[in-house]
């Protein structure tokens, strides 16, 4: 076309652009870059050398057992040193995973494991979280049908305690079945995100605890390891962080006094005190206030300790996003004849939580941390059963294998954590990002 | 949650006590309402550490082993028949007497050292010793030493704030000596300071130092165990005060373990001893008399413990022998121990 006026195209020289340009430019510019390149060259390698050595050139990956299933560890004590005792984890990794879960069942706790990683992924495919059928009818008897289930609890609890007759609590029991179907079908109409968590958590619960279609019941006692900290965790934040919005809308109301004043005391009561205490009074200080034979399970209590604390924490990384919008967008709000739920829903909370998105997955992974301190009220979370694997004494020499394994767990969860809400960000906050 | 929850709970609970719902659970029947509650529930609640080994700590599959374990398994086989119905609860050092006082579980078998204290203050009795523990001493074998009392100027790594710290200076005043403590709060630090040499003795339960003894692998015939135990640690079986009988069951129970051992009764020869003419065993199997019922149990119950669980000295080679730990003082009395059962007549 106009090749005849154009000059024809040439790269530009190597030592312009391309990968050997950039490692003249970055690493090797001058003699005092030269050498620091090679001294780091050097000892990264001699590292990375030693790792790969130690991790799999000479590490010990089986040992053999007696007639009494005693492992025989001389190997792993031999290499010691030289190489790791990948053995431990091939012997205790069921055990460190699913606790003490009866040996035959582990698929179960297995299969809870998948689940809240699958449930993971879905929430953070895009689009799912719009609503479904936009039906007032629909709306309402979902509602109803979620407000019979928490009242039949609540009910079917205190009735347990108050000694009601049996048929009555029968009949609760066949509300209360009726209306967590009713629900969960319900809800995945309406809200089909909240309804795919209510089905899942219900299915991870069901598998878990046992007791109907023919999976044996197995007590929450039994309980342990990863299960226990994905529960924790995942129920925690999923109720803390609505808790938290209202707290934090609470705490500046100016309409409610007295809601102010309760969200207040709240956020700086708990803010005040260690979660480990609130964990002790959850474990210690409840049993002795109930009336003798009335036992609340107590992962439940410690689930409730972990969600009231979150959401103290939440709040205030909440409000600090509502503080940080311009008073214009509400006087906007208001101008156009709003209600408060409808300025609060569609223009305020939209713009404050994505402003806040970096603190708030920071106090999201360090709750999901946090949940290793059930250690103190007798629950063993992932951290604990390994600390309990190693306490078996032919494997108590080699601690740093466990400790590496929980590690490399704890940082793939939490890594994808921070990489989505990255992605998060990037994604809404496109328009301010130019 | 300090003051709103605290205060609700209380306002909950006093409400339930005062419009008199909150009725403890009548005593029908056998006459103890922890039994009771155990037969109906057809299970026993014991609450145990979880994390010690070869007391109690889950194997590779998730099975919880060690005597404080199998000492649950032999109330529950005496109590409703079955040594595997046991809910095995893990309690802390912090929430272990709460756990027994509000009825979370109906026995603790924890490690727990028996004194006055706990039995006079926290309302709760002591039914047997199933394990008796002191402070012990290890050393280097390279080091020659064979007694405690030939470390006059020795340096002993220890951890700060424990009973053992007070008992190495108790000891090495009543025999005017000196020494130098090492004090490192972190056990695998400590662990550690005394293998690098730091110090010449390492001090804990001698339980413990047997087992950290063994963990060492092939390195541990390096190690020593001094033959002198410088304090006492009865470690026993605790019940609730205010139900007599349940405490009767637990108690007798243990005996019915030691009498067995003492008159050769296994798990493997039991069903045999069902024809033996000693008396003793025909009364401890209730083939004569009626001892079980005495206790509002079946007359079979020790042999169902016997059966399922074994005798004392079962239990002891199954958990604390692989651990390295000699019988000693743990021994029944005719063999140079203190585990003396009285008669079951």
């Amino acid at each position: 076309m106009t090749d005849a006026t154009t000059a024809p195209r040439v790269r530009p020289p190597a030592s312009v652009v391309g990968p050997w340009a950039w490692l003249r430019a970055n690493l090797f510019k001058s003699w005092l870059s030269t050498a620091t390149t090679l001294v780091l060259v050097y000892l990264i390698g001699r590292g990375l050398l030693g790792l790969i050595d130690w991790g799999f050139v000479n590490a010990v990956w089986g040992v053999p057992y007696n007639a009494q299933g005693v492992p025989d560890t001389a190997s792993c004590h031999a290499a010691k040193g030289q190489g790791a005792c990948w053995a431990i984890i091939a012997d205790k990794y069921r055990l460190i995973l699913f606790g003490r879960f009866p040996f035959d069942e582990q698929w179960r706790p297995a299969v809870a494991v998948v689940l809240f990683i699958a449930l993971y992924v879905f929430s953070a495919i895009k689009g799912v979280w719009r609503k479904g059928i936009d039906s007032p009818l629909l709306r309402t008897a979902a509602a109803i049908a979620v407000v019979t289930v928490l009242a039949t609890n609540v009910v079917g609890w205190l009735g347990g305690i108050l000694g009601l007759p049996t048929v009555l609590g029968d009949i609760l029991h066949l509300i209360d079945i009726v209306a967590r179907y009713a629900s969960g079908v319900l809800l995945l109409f309406v809200w089909p995100a909240i309804g795919v968590w209510v089905v899942v958590l219900s299915a991870i619960f069901v598998l878990m605890a046992g007791g109907v279609y023919g999976l044996s019941p197995v007590a929450v006692d039994s309980w342990g390891g990863l299960p226990i900290t994905l529960i924790l965790a995942t129920f925690g934040l999923a109720f803390a962080f609505p808790l938290s919005i209202l707290v934090a809308l609470g705490r500046r109301s100016t309409q409610m006094p007295a809601v102010k004043m309760i969200c207040v005391l709240y956020v700086e009561l708990i803010r005040g005190v260690p979660l480990i205490s609130v964990l002790f009074m959850a474990s210690v200080m409840f049993p002795l206030f109930m009336p003798p034979g009335v036992n609340v399970d107590k992962l439940l209590r410690a689930q409730i300790a972990v969600i009231l604390f979150a959401a103290a924490y939440l709040a205030e990384v909440v409000r600090g996003g509502l503080q940080a919008l311009p008073k214009g967008q509400a006087e906007a709000a208001d101008a156009l004849g709003m209600t408060y739920w409808q300025k609060t829903g569609l223009i305020v909370l939209p713009q404050a939580l994505r402003l806040v998105i970096p603190p708030l997955v920071n106090t999201f992974i360090g709750f999901f941390k946090d949940t290793s301190l059930v250690l103190i009220i007798g629950l063993f979370d992932l951290l604990t059963m390994g600390k309990i694997a190693l306490s078996d004494p032919p494997w108590q020499a080699f601690p740093t294998e466990v400790y590496i394994v929980l590690a490399l767990i704890y940082i793939s969860f939490c890594f994808a954590m921070s990489k989505y809400s990255r992605g998060l960000e990037r994604e809404l906050n496109q328009a301010r990002g130019r | 949650m300090r003051w709103n929850g605290a205060g609700a709970l209380a306002l909950m609970a006093g409400l339930a006590v005062s419009l008199g719902f909150a009725q403890p659970a009548t005593a029908q029947g056998s006459g103890s309402a922890t039994l009771d509650a155990a037969k109906t529930r057809a299970q026993i609640l014991c609450g145990i550490s979880g994390q010690v080994p070869g007391f109690s700590l889950p194997d590779s599959q998730g099975v919880m082993r060690g005597l404080d374990a199998d000492t649950c398994r032999a109330i529950a086989a005496a109590a409703v028949g079955d040594a595997t119905k046991v809910k095995f609860v893990p309690t802390t050092t912090q929430n272990r007497f709460t756990a027994l006082q509000s009825g979370e579980v109906d026995l603790l078998s924890r490690t727990t050292t028996w004194t006055l204290g706990r039995e006079g203050n926290l309302g709760l009795l002591f039914a047997w010793v199933n394990y008796y523990d002191g402070t012990g001493f290890l050393v280097k074998k390279s080091s020659g030493v064979d007694s405690a009392k030939k470390m006059d100027g020795a340096t002993i790594c220890v951890q700060p704030g424990t009973s053992t710290e007070l008992a190495i200076a108790d000891f090495y005043r009543v025999n005017k000596m000196k020494f130098t403590p090492i004090l490192i709060q972190d056990l695998p630090e400590l662990q550690g300071a005394f293998l690098s040499g730091r110090c010449d003795a390492y001090s804990t339960d001698a339980s413990a130092l047997a087992t950290f003894r063994f963990s060492q692998g092939p390195k541990a015939a390096d190690l020593v165990l001094l033959p002198e135990i410088i304090s006492k640690e009865p470690l026993g079986v605790m019940v609730r005060k205010g139900d007599d009988k349940w405490f009767d069951i637990v108690r007798w129970t243990f005996i019915a373990l030691i009498t067995a051992e003492e008159k050769g009764v296994t798990a493997a020869n039991v069903d045999s001893m069902l024809t033996s003419t000693d008396p003793d065993i025909r009364r401890l199997l209730g083939v004569d008399g009626d001892l079980g019922k005495a206790l509002g149990l079946d007359n079979k119950w020790a042999y169902n413990v016997i059966k399922q669980v074994g005798n004392f000295g079962e239990m002891w080679d199954r958990n604390i022998t692989p651990m390295g730990v000699p019988r000693s003082i743990n021994n029944l009395w005719t063999k140079g121990g203190l585990q003396y059962a009285p008669p079951m007549r």
